[in-house]
């Protein structure tokens, strides 16, 4: 069936578009992350004007974040104190990376900037992620070998202005969470993405919070970071589709439900083996972009222009 | 006295294209002049048809030949460049070409270089290489050219550009017939139809119509919020996105208990 979108301007499978929201929010689901570094590159593919994709992008994962957080709130897995903190932090850093964007714009290397921050960011954390929880597997399979302590106290719990995260089961300074958020903050600004797959491993690895928080707590502060993402395009650009959008989020309120449930019944280990995989692929691709010689050299961005 | 402004106005008259080119002229129909974006919308076909009128017999000496363009409504582009620098392929030359129009396609009786002279094709501005406005563009890059011939490219390779030589069907000298498919990716807007009667490789008639494109129903109700009440827009778009996953949770919670 196909679907003329008003805003994108461009007709589009009906079904395909349900499909690919559902494939996004299964994943969110399951990992947590909002999967807006899945769905823009997607909607690229299917030859949705990268501005739409982006904004529109936001606005499905707001949708998803919900419905996933709202599965998460029910087996008490959302730290609102800690959530509360990070966003503080994610706002302040929010409008660092605007400010940043705006910048590269004015030097017209954006396209390449976003690249390039995809290819570091998700290269860097996809190789972290899978390199410790191999480790981890490898270590769980030898009966005998040292378990390591999940609290390890470190220089992060000897800051001042301490705070208890009741959830978590934390009581550590605020300080470090508040830079996990704005420098997640700084880079779902300048990828346009709610950037939850910086966050997990960094709650998970710098925070020490508990696998069980993890997701819900990510997923409640993507809300906010999204939903402040849409009304900003939305504003300044008119590029969020609604019809697009709504059906992106029909697939992806499903897929997020059931891969809540999928994710419930994996062990955290593969969990985080399976997500790096995915990140490592996705920056995999964008690198090859840059490293391939494209088929045309040229492009043509129409429209109204500055 | 009187007679100076009818003297003026007859030589007025005498000065349009139809009355110096009075032996030949053009009647023409569309098939519709109106495009509804639905949102079922998946492209349209226009059929352009027409007859040549005739006060005296038609001249003999050389073939009768028929062009018609459908230009979509125009905007300024940017052509980027991808050069490798350092290793990877980044945006590095970039020209900018002050209009070109989003949809053009060029139905004809013929090839193009047989049946139009460079002449009449630079005043009447009858292929795509001559609609498309680029004035001191060879400042802006080595080989601006070849950001032309790019655009020209890429366009072609969307349908948005298309030459259909030889796809207007001509019965007796007189009447004429093509169809235009108009693509899915449309854009909104007035779409000027030309239609240029030649001989001898000069346009002895033409005529513009225009085929009104525009969204309609819902599509128009969302883009015109979109673009007058944006963060009304904005905000709806979040409360729709928050509902959706409200609902899909709950739904989900009753279809397990």
């Amino acid at each position: 069936m196909q679907l003329y979108l008003p805003i994108a301007e461009v007709s589009v499978n009906a079904f395909l578009i349900l499909g690919l929201g559902g494939i996004v929010g299964f994943m969110s689901g399951m990992f947590g992350v909002g999967g807006g570094f899945l769905i823009t590159p997607l909607l690229f593919f299917i030859g949705v004007p990268p501005a739409v994709a982006v904004a529109t992008g936001a606005n499905q994962v707001v949708a998803s974040s919900v419905s996933g957080v709202l599965a998460q709130l029910r087996r008490k897995g959302v730290d609102f104190q800690m959530g509360g903190v990070l966003l503080a932090g994610g706002i302040a850093g929010s409008a660092i990376g605007v400010w940043l964007f705006n910048w590269m714009k004015a030097l017209g290397q954006v396209d390449l900037f976003v690249q390039l921050s995809y290819v570091l960011f998700l290269g860097l954390i996809g190789a972290m992620m899978l390199q410790e929880s191999l480790r981890t597997l490898l270590r769980s399979r030898q009966t005998g070998a040292p378990i390591r302590r999940s609290h390890v106290h470190s220089w992060v719990h000897g800051l001042p202005f301490k705070m208890k995260f009741r959830a978590s089961g934390l009581y550590i300074s605020v300080i470090p969470p508040l830079i996990v958020g704005a420098l997640v903050g700084v880079l779902a600004a300048i990828m346009g993405v709610g950037g939850g797959f910086i966050m997990v491993p960094a709650m998970i690895y710098l925070l020490g919070m508990p696998t069980k928080v993890v997701i819900g707590t990510s997923l409640f502060q993507i809300i906010f970071v999204t939903a402040f993402t849409t009304v900003m395009h939305a504003v300044t650009s008119q590029t969020v589709d609604m019809m697009l959008a709504l059906l992106l989020i029909l697939g992806g309120v499903v897929g997020a439900q059931i891969g809540t449930r999928v994710g419930m019944r994996l062990k955290a280990e593969q969990l985080r083996i399976l997500l790096s995989l995915l990140v490592l692929s996705v920056s995999i691709r964008i690198a090859l972009d840059l490293l391939m010689k494209p088929d045309e050299l040229y492009s043509v961005a129409g429209g109204v222009l500055p | 006295m009187i007679r100076v402004p009818v003297l003026v106005l007859a030589f007025l008259l005498a000065l349009a294209p139809q009355m110096v080119l009075a032996d030949e002229m053009i009647v023409s129909g569309l098939s519709q002049n109106r495009v509804s974006i639905t949102a079922d919308f998946d492209g349209s076909e226009i059929l352009i048809y027409g007859a040549v009128k005739r006060d005296a017999p038609a001249p003999g000496d050389s073939p009768l030949e028929v062009i018609i363009t459908v230009e979509g409504p125009a905007s300024p582009v940017m052509v980027r460049r991808k050069d490798r620098v350092a290793g990877i392929w980044v945006n590095n030359a970039a020209v900018r070409i002050d209009s070109a129009p989003s949809f053009y396609a060029v139905a004809t009786t013929g090839p193009l270089n047989h049946i139009l002279s460079d002449t009449d094709n630079l005043r009447f501005g009858i292929t795509i290489e001559r609609v498309i406005r680029a004035v001191g563009i060879a400042a802006e890059a080595d080989d601006a050219g070849e950001f032309i011939l790019a655009l020209l490219r890429v366009r072609t390779d969307e349908d948005r550009f298309r030459i259909l030589e030889g796809r207007v069907e001509l019965t007796e000298d007189t009447l004429f017939r093509t169809d235009v498919v108009l693509p899915a990716n449309l854009t909104e807007g007035e779409y000027k139809v030309r239609l240029f009667l030649l001989r001898d490789q000069k346009v002895v008639a033409h005529q513009e119509r225009v085929i009104g494109v525009r969204k309609v129903g819902l599509e128009r109700f969302v883009f015109k919020l979109a673009h007058e009440r944006p963060l009304v827009y904005g905000l709806l778009s979040l409360v729709l996105a928050a509902l959706a996953g409200w609902g899909a949770s709950a739904a989900f919670r009753l279809f397990r208990a």
